[in-house]
């Protein structure tokens, strides 16, 4: 067989359409699951210092779903499940949802560990100091916690990224869906899907660069030297 | 009227009693070393100072206000009662500066180039200024813990609490920190210090404090308490630390 590239030049737009939306939802849900899991980790990381809260035991119910039934049948469940229940959503927003919930579970997750391994030294002098349990939180264990987590957390957000791929079954016209579009219409499935693949490995690569970049300057104190 | 007076103190750990009824006042601008062995209970008296730990009977009274637990909030509590650790516990993502600072601007609600100059004044007087903008990571011991030292007097606390705060450091690290601290009693700062530095207690404490299982075994100047000491326990805790 031969390979021919130029028949996907006529579909460079739908590729273009395709790759922004993977970018944008894989954006949004990187800040806004990031953000869900720091309130979720909060918010049981105090019950488990006393007897477990309503709230505590909902937050916990919900991460274990999450990682316990496929990222697909979740991103369904919205889709399909809410409008049956008279919620009406569109599959962007069912998309955007489902990615979110299913990074803030992980991360939630990955970033109960860093809070963790926070040494109970600094919780005493953070209450020494007159801290509260939230001003405590977020001054003194947020970050060093998500410092120590940082590598898995990078992996997970990757994992979205390209688990995003997904969102095509609702038909939100993403990388994957431009692909499946394309080779509908010209049947050279080999070319387009090569193509996607190395699109989607040069996302995933630079999105692990940019957080490797961004990971250097938030955590600088890690890397100790002379001052 | 002492500026701290506890009375009749008792604290357990599950079925072990630690505090077993403690007496003590003290003065404002005194200096007091609690010396003993061990589990002998004078940590966790310090650590009841400040709520660390919470007490089980007895009271605390502190600049004429009561501490039970919820008399005083955490932050009322850290304007009266600074404390600094063993192991410095300085927080490692925030560097020497900031770490002075968070309690009065988190707490006080100090405006930041306030709570900036405050820092730097407090960092001054630990010998310290030079290096504001280093993290933790990239000092000594004892410069950690000159910079701890600091960030309790950063709230401007009445008293300073010490829990064996030259322990965890190598042996040539430890003068530069005792003598902040002596420097801090010349000024009249009042010092509760839990000590294994002998020679700090008898030269620069105002009274000396022995603890022996759960109590206070043993208490007064430190010339009269070193060289004549009254019960056979301090005779021999004396004889096997110096």
């Amino acid at each position: 067989m031969t390979l021919d590239f130029s028949t996907l030049l006529p579909y460079t737009d739908q590729i273009l359409h395709g790759l922004m939306t993977t970018l944008w939802l894989t954006a949004v849900t990187t800040m806004a699951g990031i953000a869900l899991a720091i309130v979720v980790a909060y918010l049981r990381d105090g019950a488990s210092k006393g007897r477990p809260t309503l709230v505590s035991r909902l937050l916990g119910g919900y991460v274990e779903v999450i990682r316990n039934t496929p990222f697909i049948v979740q991103l369904f469940f919205l889709f399909f499940g809410l409008p049956a229940l008279g919620i009406p959503i569109s599959a962007t927003v069912a998309a955007l949802l489902a990615m979110i919930l299913n990074l803030g579970a992980y991360t939630a997750e990955i970033l109960r560990a860093g809070i963790d391994s926070t040494q109970r030294g600094q919780h005493e002098a953070a209450r020494a100091l007159g801290l509260s349990r939230l001003q405590s939180f977020r001054h003194v264990v947020l970050v060093p916690a998500f410092s120590r987590v940082y590598p898995s957390l990078i992996s997970q957000c990757i994992i979205v990224m390209l688990g995003s791929a997904v969102v095509s079954q609702i038909s939100v016209f993403d990388l994957t869906y431009a692909a499946n579009f394309i080779q509908s219409r010209n049947f050279r499935g080999f070319e387009v899907y090569l193509v996607v693949t190395l699109i989607y490995l040069l996302l995933a690569v630079g999105l692990r660069l940019a957080f490797e970049f961004v990971g250097r300057r938030l955590f600088a104190f890690r890397q100790g030297g002379s001052a | 009227m002492a500026l701290v007076s506890v009375k009749d103190l008792h604290k357990s750990f599950g079925e072990l009693e630690v505090l077993k009824g403690i007496d003590l006042e003290i003065e404002a601008g005194e200096v007091v070393s609690i010396i003993g062995r061990s589990g002998s209970g004078k940590s966790t008296l310090l650590r009841c100072l400040n709520q660390l730990e919470r007490h089980d009977w007895g009271t605390i009274v502190l600049a004429d206000q009561r501490l039970d637990g919820t008399a005083m909030s955490p932050g009322e509590l850290s304007r009266n009662v600074g404390m600094v650790f063993q192991s410095f516990n300085l927080f490692p993502h925030k560097t020497v500066v900031e770490n002075v600072m968070l309690a009065p601007v988190v707490v006080k609600q100090t405006p930041r180039d306030e709570a900036r100059r405050i820092a730097e004044s407090v960092l001054a007087k630990v010998g310290m200024s030079e290096k504001v903008d280093a993290y933790p990571a990239q000092l000594s011991g004892g410069q950690q813990q000159r910079v701890a030292i600091a960030r309790a007097l950063a709230m401007n606390p009445k008293v300073l609490l010490c829990d064996e705060v030259t322990s965890a450091l190598d042996p040539e690290l430890v003068g530069e920190v005792l003598r902040v601290l002596e420097d801090l009693a010349s000024e009249g700062m009042t010092l509760i210090l839990v000590t294994h530095e002998m020679k700090f207690a008898r030269d620069v404490s105002d009274r000396v404090v022995f603890m022996h299982q759960g109590r206070i075994h043993e208490s007064g100047d430190p010339q009269t308490l070193f060289s004549q000491p009254r019960t056979p326990e301090l005779s021999q805790f004396i004889a096997s630390v110096l």
